[in-house]
């Protein structure tokens, strides 16, 4: 029998200490009992002589210092998890939230997971197909990446999401697959939308859904993509699949993580987000790949929405300092009523150079998207200065490029909500407006290519 | 033994530490997991622990091993991956499989390799510390030369040769205080510096095969240089390209808090290149360092001092040898984090207030030197900065620029327009020019003078695109025209480098000279035609522009730059007699 103590002696906004404790192990899992006899669970934070501190994921409203009990379970905090769990729901913590019984475990895991040894990664080079142009020409996503879509509050991020993971195939191959949607502090309206989506599309059995809504405990959402990621682990290690993780919105997560390190009183870091976000952040991210011998894979897609569309803002730098990319969309191209509003430039794909190519894709794939880069590049660049001096002042090939910017977005980067490109359709748009460029001008490209692919 | 008073993530506080020192290394807890002495109070120890500490009880036990932090050195580091306490991954994977556990124990030299022991010495040499005795041909590229310990000096008693593991002995020295046996590796503390005979002025360049760097920001052997940009700006591509190219003999790369993909990477990248120069697989001369960012935060802050240590004992065998650390924002990083938890009053942005001494301390331990066996031998170190934003004005980079003294500033604007490197030409800086001014005369009569009128054509570029904001490019003399563009060349045509083309990743010297030389030979032959009235917009026309821009593809570039003279000249004249005969008809 586990022993009750009722010494808690400080409550303060997620944290609470409690008094004369023994054996309780750092990181150790809490079940809180409040006055009320609702049960609670909670996190060892830190541990000082026989003084416990530990964050309550469920808040600490009607805890009291006199009645509340508090058990130390023994363990870490691990989830049980199985195969029946894809179609299935849960909330924030990992409890079923569909009118479903529990999940019977085959295994339970430590949430926290395990770095994988650097040795045994094998490195992503399979190219996933998501039927957009932008994304498979100029940012490609390849398996057991993790590229994050760069947003802003009103973007159309989830639509984008969506599609991705309707879309995205690799081609030539009939596989498992699965989708893990983690989310952190969205809406009841956008956690429909998904669900919608994947019933739609009849493969809502092929995912697993865990939301902390807008409206649940803040501190949840430090152990929803936790969880999140440890079932998407033992479906992809484990069973072999294919999974796509979404996780959105990373910036609540990020919220949530500077509101227990205020309530620590620590020594914040840039606009008071914790110094360790940096590592916290990795052990969420770095849990995306491959790994040797082992089938499946794990990709993810986290979402965040940058405050004030400001890319150097902590949250949106610290991801992209550690994802392997992004994708940035944009309000200036949503505004011009282009879908996906993909701001091509400061966009990235690390891993595409290795997953494109003869056999992959095509051939010239590499240097057709280093050319529009360029190109389109050049065309933004001239833009800003014919607003000073007009157009009739550029030379004939400026005014090419000109034109180029503008159908580049109008023709290649926009497309419709179910217009899916297969690479070959993506690549023959790309060539039809390089062509309006001279051929001695596309440097970029070899010139095998070009005799090969140029129209004249 | 001691016993855990206090647990808060990476730190641990034990009671009945009296007689510990500090930067020793401890045995924390039940699991054993390792840890370093940071502070001192009474009989009151602070651990930084290198693994996680979750699970981790008050009441359990502390050992000290009684000795500071230290790694193996000897055959057996070469083609090694090791985490950033230097336990080889290859050897944790066996023993735990896919996943990193922790309290996991392994030798980072393996003890049953045998290794065919050559001796230099003979019975009855007096041998010193730090001398050579021996060599074993570690990898083919690779003489792994055996030194003395430092600290053991004496008579050599007898010697014996041939194949052997690291642990039996090679020689028997009777010393001061008696008999020692010497092994083929020794230990060494990673905080402390190897000791050499004297620090050299840094003269000669690291040829690094890249064009932005070697022609206009030269490193020198021994030298140090940052990296500093926002990410997506291509830093880690251009550590992996001075690690595949520089003309260093061993390349030291420390993965500090980066992505495990990217050590990845190098695995799987480097066995396949080929060394231009001995013909073998780069990886033979290389040690990798991979503390991923989601491995322990105390062994990330130890990994940049497990890299540097090993630089330095290959160095003392008179090796130049070149460090990548990326990124050392991370290890900044890794100390603000332990800093934090030892509640110290912070600095700038949360930083220790010791953060400028330890980047100082690092950086330091780079140099040309002359070994204690009297050869030549350096350390060139290449940190990689990650600074916030991209804001270089933050305390890591800031800190860090005040040592080094090359500065590769990349920039996020020509990442977009996918100009790589992104090597920003207008804020970069090499203080290494005037050093390595000789040596480049030597092997490229002329380069230097070329360079400076390229560098100045870059910066002249700079102003004008200021004045073609305002009042457009047609307002510009013709010979500002020739000038824009030709500035233009140089940026695309020779500032740019494509890592991933299997030509253009490499380029020599000699092939950097030709390529710069043929760009300003069109710009002269162009000022001549200007002067006879052809217009530039014409000039920019001729197909022989076309053939200036793809030379960094091509191999033999003599051959090339031949031609290249040839139709320049021709398509040039040919203009000139157009407008002549145009003039000659009008009269």
């Amino acid at each position: 029998m586990l022993k009750e103590h009722t010494s808690v002696i400080e409550v303060s906004g997620p944290l609470m200490v409690v008094e004369d404790v023994t054996g309780v192990a750092y990181a150790e899992l809490v079940q809180v009992t409040t006055p009320a006899g609702e049960k609670r669970l909670g996190q060892v934070l830190e541990i000082r002589d026989d003084r416990a501190v530990i964050q309550l994921f469920e808040g600490t409203s009607g805890i009291d210092t006199k009645n509340t009990k508090v058990r130390f379970i023994g363990e870490t905090m691990k989830i049980s998890v199985s195969d029946e769990m894809m179609g299935r729901v849960f909330n924030g913590v990992g409890k079923p939230i569909d009118g479903l019984p529990e999940v019977i475990p085959e295994v339970r895991l430590d949430v926290n997971g395990k770095a994988i040894n650097p040795f045994k990664r094998t490195y992503p080079a399979e190219f996933i197909q998501t039927g957009m142009s932008t994304i498979d020409i100029n940012n490609t996503l390849i398996r057991g990446q993790k590229l994050p879509i760069f947003s802003g509050a009103g973007l159309p991020h989830n639509k984008l999401a969506a599609q991705i993971a309707r879309q995205a195939v690799v081609r030539g191959k009939e596989e498992k697959f699965a989708v893990v949607f983690a989310a952190m502090g969205i809406t009841n309206e956008e956690a429909l939308f998904f669900r919608n989506e994947f019933e739609r599309t009849g493969s809502l059995g092929n995912v697993v859904m865990f939301l902390n809504l807008a409206n649940d405990p803040a501190i949840e959402r430090i152990i929803t993509p936790r969880i999140a990621l440890t079932t998407a682990e033992y479906l992809a290690f484990e069973k072999d699949m294919q999974v796509l993780v979404i996780l959105t919105d990373m910036t609540n997560y990020c919220e949530a993580l500077r509101e227990i390190s205020a309530a620590r009183s620590e020594v914040p870091g840039r606009r008071g987000y914790p110094g360790y976000m940096y590592t916290d952040l990795a052990s969420l991210y770095e849990r995306a790949g491959r790994i040797m011998g082992r089938k499946g894979s794990l990709t993810q897609m986290p979402i965040l929405t940058m405050p004030d569309d400001d890319i150097t803002h902590p949250i949106a730098d610290l991801t992209g300092y550690i994802t392997e990319g992004q994708f940035v969309l944009s309000r200036d191209m949503h505004r011009k009523g282009i879908y996906p509003p993909v701001d091509v430039l400061p966009s990235l794909s690390r891993l595409m150079k290795n997953g494109i190519g003869a056999g992959k894709t095509r051939e010239d794939h590499a240097n057709v998207s280093d050319q529009l880069y360029a190109a389109y590049a050049n065309g933004r660049e001239l833009r800003d200065l014919v607003a000073v001096i007009g157009k009739e002042s550029l030379s004939e090939l400026d005014r090419k490029y000109l034109d180029f910017a503008d159908k580049f977005e109008a023709i290649f980067v926009k497309q419709s909500d179910g217009d899916n490109r297969s690479i070959e359709e993506s690549l023959l748009i790309a060539w039809q407006l390089l062509s309006d460029i001279d051929a001695s001008e596309l440097k970029r490209i070899k010139k095998e290519f070009i005799e090969k692919y140029y129209k004249k | 033994m001691g016993k855990i008073v206090k647990i808060a993530g990476p730190v641990v506080v034990a009671d009945g530490m009296k007689g510990s020192r500090m930067y020793d290394v401890v045995k924390v807890g039940d699991e054993k997991l390792i840890g370093e002495i940071i502070q001192l109070n009474k009989d009151r120890a602070t651990i930084q622990v290198y693994e996680d500490t979750t699970g981790v009880k008050p009441g359990e036990a502390v050992i000290s091993t009684g000795a500071p932090l230290s790694i193996e050195l000897g055959p057996g580091l070469l083609t090694s991956i090791y985490d950033g306490i230097a336990r080889p991954l290859p050897e944790i994977s066996k023993i735990a499989g896919d996943f990193i556990p922790r309290g996991i124990e392994a030798f980072s030299l393996d003890r049953k390799k045998k290794y065919n022991f050559v001796s230099k010495v003979k019975a009855g040499d007096d041998v010193q510390e730090g001398q050579i005795i021996g060599t074993v041909k570690e990898t083919d590229i690779i003489d792994h030369k055996i030194m003395m310990p430092i600290g053991v000096s004496g008579k050599v008693i007898s010697v014996s040769e041939g194949n052997k593991t690291i642990e039996e002995p090679v020689l028997k020295v009777e010393t001061k205080n008696g008999e020692v046996d010497v092994k083929m590796y020794q230990k060494w503390p990673v905080r402390v510096p190897r000791p050499y005979k004297e620090k050299l002025d840094p003269t000669i360049p690291l040829i690094t095969g890249q064009r932005v760097f070697d022609t206009f920001f030269p490193i020198a052997k021994g030298g140090t240089a940052a990296i500093p940009g926002p990410f997506g700006a291509g830093k880690t591509v251009s550590q992996h390209q001075l690690a595949k190219w520089s003309d260093a003999n061993v390349v030291v790369y420390v993965g500090c808090g980066e992505r495990g993909n990217e050590m990845t990477e190098v695995l799987y990248e480097f066995p396949k290149l080929i060394d231009p120069k001995s013909g073998k697989p780069l990886m033979e001369r290389t040690v990798l360092i991979a503390n991923t960012s989601n491995m322990p935060v105390a062994a990330r802050e130890a990994s940049v001092y497990t890299g540097i240590t090993i630089a330095e004992y290959f160095r003392d065998m008179g090796y130049d040898v070149a460090l990548m650390a990326d990124s050392t924002s991370r290890w900044a990083e890794a100390m603000r984090e332990i800093s934090s938890r030892l509640e110290e009053m912070p600095g700038e942005e949360g930083f220790p207030a010791y953060l400028s001494s330890r980047l100082a301390q690092f950086y330091e331990r780079a140099g040309r030197i002359v070994t204690l066996d009297g050869e030549n031998g350096s350390v060139s170190v290449i940190g990689a900065v990650s600074p916030p934003g991209g804001d270089f004005s933050e305390p890591v980079t800031q800190n860090t620029l005040r040592i080094v003294k090359v500065f590769w500033a990349l920039d996020a604007p020509l990442a977009y327009r996918r100009h790589f490197p992104s090597v920003n030409w207008l804020t970069s800086y090499s203080l290494y020019v005037d050093k390595v001014k000789d040596y480049f005369d030597d092997i490229a009569k002329g380069f230097y003078s070329i360079r400076a009128k390229a560098m100045m054509m870059l910066q002249k570029e700079a102003e004008l695109r200021e004045i073609v904001q305002l009042v457009g490019p047609d307002a510009l003399p013709e010979e500002d025209k020739l000038l824009l563009d030709t500035a233009k060349s140089l940026r695309e045509d020779y500032l740019q480098q494509t890592a991933y083309h299997e030509v253009d990743t490499y380029c020599s010297i000699e092939k950097q000279h030709i390529m710069l030389k043929m760009i300003l030979d069109f710009n002269d032959a162009a000022l001549g035609a200007i002067d006879e009235g052809v217009k530039v917009s014409n000039i920019i026309k001729v197909p022989v522009k076309e053939r200036i821009a793809r030379m960094k593809y091509v191999k033999d570039i003599e051959k090339e730059s031949s031609l290249i003279t040839a139709e320049t000249k021709e398509q040039i004249k040919k203009l000139v007699s157009e407008v002549v005969d145009l003039s000659a008809g009008g009269n």
